[in-house]
């Protein structure tokens, strides 16, 4: 069978599957469960209006339940076994894991990830967004600064290996170094700082995602309230930081939580770059050295990845909510 | 508290685009100013020029004696309430009307006595806490109002305050810029507007603006009564001012006219010279002002075509014997639904007829008037 053909007959059977479902789900409630016939008329019509929010929430329910909560749990549940899968070993990795200097390390630096990236990069992208807006080369501009938004995180930590190049004759740090008539070093193997050259990296890729969207934000601002504000004598850095950023602030939220997210998911730029060596593991990196030689260690890691962006996620909804009532 | 003086005042874009010239005005302070103009004259312009979020290309502008043509717009003692309200819609109505003077530095006393004020005088006491978007329309153009208040300016601007409320709301908050209007009657305040309701009721004065230019100024009811021009008899009023075509058969302190369609001759009190006699002209009166009549002196006569009874008044539209004139309107008092389908004879008393040579209305045939070029509607 030809691929088109499959993927045709799969959205026709999708499709088909959730109008089908809905339709008969509702008709079976309505007709047979209760009927609006005779006496039970009136009080079988009720009966049937509070049972069919469910018919609408099951499926998602389900979805959701399997793909997300078994998850959650069966990892929790593989967590706290051996390395075999065979031992029940209660908290051991987890304790193991608190004396590991490896993983304090690793969840110091990620916890300085998450506080560095998405913040400059959110920040970096209003900027050039309100720096541009009235560019007539503006554009271009935000055309160049989206551009890494394109490259994969490998392709960009090879380019970014060029530049932190241990080489005078190569990379753009040690040649500036040179020509201060400094010693040559690897930036990558400076302690404690090489994390935040890693950090570059990402926020490079990622100040284009925030200008794009808090660009158009900036742009859905009514021009009006800016004209209020210059009447109210407002100058230029009181329009943008009371004026224009509380009134988009739901979206720099979703951007910062975007941005968030994806921070505790990368590991390709720490496995490229260092291979976590150096002081520069973080928990991702630090999973996937165990993945595979100890599912239960990793497993546990897993879920204190969970629960560090468990607290950032739950404010920034309320935060978003917020923002939509 | 200040009066303006606008000197051949001049808008271009990129130079080439002329949008707005010679405007001369004398704005007295106390006075309510209304700009009105049909859609594209730029009464919105001038009235940003004025606060200072347009440039002035060319002339002056002067407020309180002082030429502010480069002052930016929050020195100039101006305050603006805009069409679209322009609350900020992340503060509360308290916050809203205390940006300006907290912007200014002021003490947190002043601002709370200045907005209490404020609040009091547009029944929002009871909204301050409130954000805007939990406020009905007509409560949102109060806080903008309010706004503009607090600040105490010399001048308020307001672009078509009201356009954005329903018709039953704009008859309210019309009132309540009238009543606001008495209370501050130092206040010098510039209004821009497309409906000639808010005009008549609010101005002291009217400016017509059209094709760039200032058509006409003066109070409500020198413009309905006395318009300079074809262009403010056909803008003001409506239905807009007939305008027939006819000839000069008689001069002197009173001017006879016939009228070419249905032959009949009437006589205006606007004066002519000798020299005017057989002078093609346009003889200009307002549907209102029309008569039924049976005598031989008639100003138009015509078969009925339709009748629209308004209750009050019936309104009745002529067939034209050319059909692209527009339609000649009478407005009767009453009903009279059983017109339709007559014919009948109109005529108007003298001091109603006005007469346009050129375009220009006879009594102010020595003045410089401004012919916009463009048609009123």
């Amino acid at each position: 069978m030809s691929p088109v053909l499959q993927g045709a007959i799969t959205i026709l059977v999708g499709v088909g599957g959730c109008i089908g479902y809905f339709y008969l789900a509702n008709l079976i409630l309505d007709k047979v469960i209760f009927p609006a016939r005779r006496d039970d008329a009136g009080r079988n019509i009720n009966r049937a209006n509070a049972v069919r929010p469910w018919l609408f929430l099951v499926p998602a329910i389900l979805a959701l339940g399997l793909y997300l909560v078994y998850p959650v749990v069966g990892s929790f549940w593989r967590s706290l076994f051996n390395r075999g899968g065979d031992e029940f070993i209660g908290l051991d990795n987890y304790i193991s894991l608190i004396a590991d200097e490896g993983f304090r390390t690793a969840f110091f630096n990620n916890f300085l990830w998450v506080l560095v990236v998405p913040a400059m990069a959110t920040f970096l992208g209003l900027l050039v967004a309100q720096l541009t807006d009235r560019l007539r080369w503006g554009n271009i501009a935000k055309s160049l600064i989206f551009m890494p938004m394109a490259i994969s995180f490998v392709g960009a930590s090879l380019i970014w290996k060029f530049v932190y190049a241990n080489d005078a004759d190569i990379g753009i740090i040690n040649a500036i170094r040179a020509s201060a008539g400094m010693d040559v070093l690897d930036p990558l193997q400076v302690p404690f700082w090489n994390n935040f050259f890693l950090m570059v990296i990402l926020i490079w890729i990622q100040t284009g995602f925030a200008m794009v969207i808090l660009s158009a934000a900036l742009r859905g601002i009514p021009e009006e309230t800016v004209e209020a504000a210059i009447i109210d004598g407002a100058n230029p850095l009181q329009v943008f930081f009371r004026i224009k950023v509380p009134q988009i602030m739901g979206t720099i939220v979703v951007v910062w939580t975007t941005i968030t997210i994806l921070v505790l998911k990368v590991f390709d730029i720490v496995y490229t770059m260092t291979g976590g060596n150096y002081g520069t593991e973080i928990l991702p990196s630090y999973m996937m050295s165990y993945m595979f030689r100890d599912d239960g260690r990793a497993t546990a890691v897993a879920f204190v990845i969970m629960l560090v962006v468990m607290p950032v996620m739950i404010w920034n909804i309320v935060q978003a909510r917020k923002e939509m009532h | 508290m200040a009066d303006l003086k606008l000197t051949d005042v001049e808008k271009t874009y990129g130079g080439t685009v002329r949008v707005l010239h010679d405007i001369n005005l004398d704005i007295a302070q106390g006075e309510l100013i209304v700009f009105v103009g049909p859609s594209g004259c730029g009464k919105s312009t001038l009235l940003r020029m004025i606060a200072g979020l347009e440039k002035i290309t060319g002339g002056e502008l002067e407020i309180d004696g002082m030429v502010v043509n480069d002052v930016p717009p929050s020195e100039r003692g101006i305050a603006m309430v805009f069409q679209s309200y322009a609350l900020y819609p992340h503060m509360t109505v308290r916050d809203n009307m205390a940006f300006a003077l907290k912007i200014a530095g002021k003490s947190k006393a002043e601002i709370d006595k200045a907005v209490a004020a404020a609040a009091e005088k547009l029944q929002l006491t009871n909204f301050l806490d409130r954000l805007p978007k939990a406020l009905s329309g007509g409560q949102r153009q109060r806080v903008a109002i309010g706004r503009s208040i607090v600040r105490d300016p010399k001048v308020y601007l307001f672009d078509e305050p009201l356009s954005n409320l329903d018709a039953a709301l704009r008859v309210a908050t019309r009132l309540e810029i009238a009543q606001l209007k008495e209370q501050m009657p130092e206040s010098t305040m510039i209004y821009v507007t497309h409906d000639q309701v808010e005009a008549m009721t609010l101005a002291s004065r009217i400016v017509v603006l059209a094709g760039g230019g200032v058509a006409q100024v003066g109070s409500p009811l020198e413009l309905y009564e006395k318009p300079n021009s074809e262009f403010v008899a056909q803008f003001i009023g409506s239905p807009s001012m007939n305008l027939l075509s006819g000839e000069i058969v008689g001069t002197g302190e009173m001017t006879t006219l016939r009228l070419d369609e249905g032959g009949g001759t009437i006589t205006s009190n606007y004066p002519s010279q000798t020299s005017d006699m057989g002078a093609r002209v346009h003889v200009g009166i307002r549907p209102e002002d029309m008569l039924e009549t049976s005598s031989g002196d008639f100003a138009y006569h015509g078969t009925v075509e339709i009748t629209e009874a308004l209750g009050e008044v019936t309104l009745l539209y002529f067939k034209r014997s050319a059909p692209e004139n527009d339609p000649v309107i009478g407005k009767l008092n009453g009903i009279h639904k059983s017109l339709r389908g007559q014919d009948v004879r109109m005529t108007a008393e003298p001091d109603k007829v006005h007469v346009f040579l050129n375009g220009v209305s006879l009594l102010y045939r020595d003045g410089n008037v401004f012919l916009p070029g463009v048609q009123p509607h």
